[in-house]
């Protein structure tokens, strides 16, 4: 037996069945050593991805509706300036907005509950402004509680929300008292808010008065104070800021 | 050419409608000469005073955003509508005063109507039983139809609260003089509107349980 024979004994041939299974093999620990190589470069995965958050704001009128008369401006140019403003402050502090309206244009009330729903908020703020009374007015809907359902009826949509919207009033009232600004809650039945299907809060800003309304003592603060307006919009910046903090805990 | 005998007949019928006009305005005046002659001047019917009893108003206050009880003597008809159109009209007319804590302009002519109804239930939907004759002398609780004049509305201060305050107002006095009325709607010159002044949905039924003046709402 030459060596060619032994060889030939020791190294059969290679069949067609069995390259195919080396093949595989060789294919399987490469998948393997690459795994692995993944493995240790990639950072560590989050446990889970946090939700979105966002701030729908409802500048209330505009267009060919002005809304209150205020002392120098009507309501819904009020209302459009805060509305900028306080998008401004939240953007800066990481929350995302969505806005009903941009300029001096006419949305209507069924608009701006739609694109307050297609936006999948977490808070929806409904700005006003108004001569009479002092502070400023938070109203939730009015509608009772119901259990949420896969399709809310139009008119009634806020009613599997206004656990959480009572709950988010409380904080804005929180921030509001805390910046020395006189709050009145209340509830009340507004065609836009209770077709919202989102924490919804009708907020209306009045003068700040003094203390002694029935004396007709003057305003402290009236609506175009810029110093009003600003500790206002920072108040209510920080109770959103607050409301994600709440809204993400488990 | 006209003929001699058409123009003859021609002048006897003028003359015949003009004798006939004649004659039927003597009789028109002697029907009404007879009218006048049969007519009694004299009073038939004392006239009614109704007596004053105490009227329960609960009053806005937009100092606070209260709403505050008083009672004042009014003359009050027995007649459940009118009764409650008056009340209303005095709690307007405090409203339209010039020292008033929730200024509306407007007055008791801001009532065009008060309509009380048979209250449908709310769980069963509308009332399905026949109505009575007169509805207002129904023994179960009743819907109260405001109507609002239209001055009114395009007058009120435009506001969330302000509205909310005439609202609540209304239908909170209105329970408190008529403890039947348990829901209040509104209309603004006989058509339903959307709100009242801007804001303040008028297009739902009001409930008077939700109108009870409370004092948590306050800060």
């Amino acid at each position: 037996m030459g060596p060619l024979e032994s060889d030939r004994r020791f190294y059969p041939p290679p069949s067609q069945g069995g390259l195919i299974r080396r093949l595989c093999l060789a294919l399987a620990s490469f998948i393997v050593a690459l795994g692995s190589i993944v493995a240790a470069q990639a950072p560590p995965v989050p446990a889970a991805p946090q939700p979105r958050f966002v701030v729908v704001l409802d500048a209330a009128h505009g267009g060919d509706d002005p809304g209150g008369k205020l002392d120098t401006q009507a309501e819904k140019a009020y209302t459009l300036s805060l509305s900028v403003k306080l998008r401004s402050l939240l953007n800066a502090r990481g929350i995302q907005v969505v806005t009903t309206r941009e300029s001096d244009t006419n949305v209507d009330t069924n608009r701006r509950a739609e694109i307050a729903n297609h936006a999948n908020a977490q808070a929806c703020l409904s700005l006003h402004a108004s001569q009479t009374g002092s502070g400023v007015h938070l109203f939730a809907s009015s509608l009772p509680p119901a259990p949420p359902t896969r399709f809310p009826a139009w008119r009634t949509g806020q009613s599997a929300f206004i656990t959480r919207s009572l709950a988010m009033a409380g904080i804005l009232n929180s921030a509001l008292q805390h910046a020395g600004i006189a709050v009145t809650l209340g509830r009340t039945a507004m065609p836009a808010v209770d077709s919202m299907t989102c924490p919804a809060i009708a907020i209306e800003i009045a003068p700040d008065r003094a203390t002694d309304h029935a004396a007709g003592s003057a305003a402290k603060a009236s609506l175009d104070d810029p110093v009003y307006q600003a500790r206002v919009a920072e108040a209510i910046a920080a109770a959103m800021l607050e409301w994600k903090t709440e809204v993400r805990q488990p | 050419m006209i003929a001699r005998h058409q123009t003859i007949l021609f002048g006897v019928l003028l003359a015949a409608s003009v004798a006939m006009g004649a004659v039927l305005w003597q009789l028109r005046e002697r029907a009404h000469q007879r009218l006048l002659q049969g007519e009694d001047s004299a009073p038939t019917q004392a006239p009614e005073v109704a007596p004053a009893e105490q009227a329960t108003l609960i009053v806005a206050n937009d100092a606070d955003s209260s709403l505050l009880s008083q009672v004042q003597t009014l003359p009050l008809p027995k007649d459940q509508g009118a009764r409650a159109r008056l009340v209303l009209g005095k709690l307007l007319d405090l409203y339209a005063a010039p020292d008033a804590a929730h200024p509306v302009p407007g007055g008791a002519s801001s009532i065009a109507q008060v309509f009380l109804l048979p209250a449908p239930n709310r769980d069963a939907g509308p009332a399905t039983s026949p109505s009575p004759a007169k509805p207002s002398e129904a023994s179960g609780p009743q819907l109260a139809v405001v109507n609002l004049t239209g001055s009114f509305a395009s007058s009120h201060p435009s506001g969330i609260e302000a509205e909310i305050l005439t609202i609540q107002s209304i239908v909170a006095t209105l329970h408190a003089n008529l403890p039947r009325v348990t829901q209040v709607r509104f209309l603004v010159d006989g058509q339903p509107r959307p709100t009242l002044a801007g804001h303040a949905d008028l297009t739902r039924t009001y409930l008077a349980t939700d109108a009870v003046p409370t004092e948590g709402a306050h800060p």
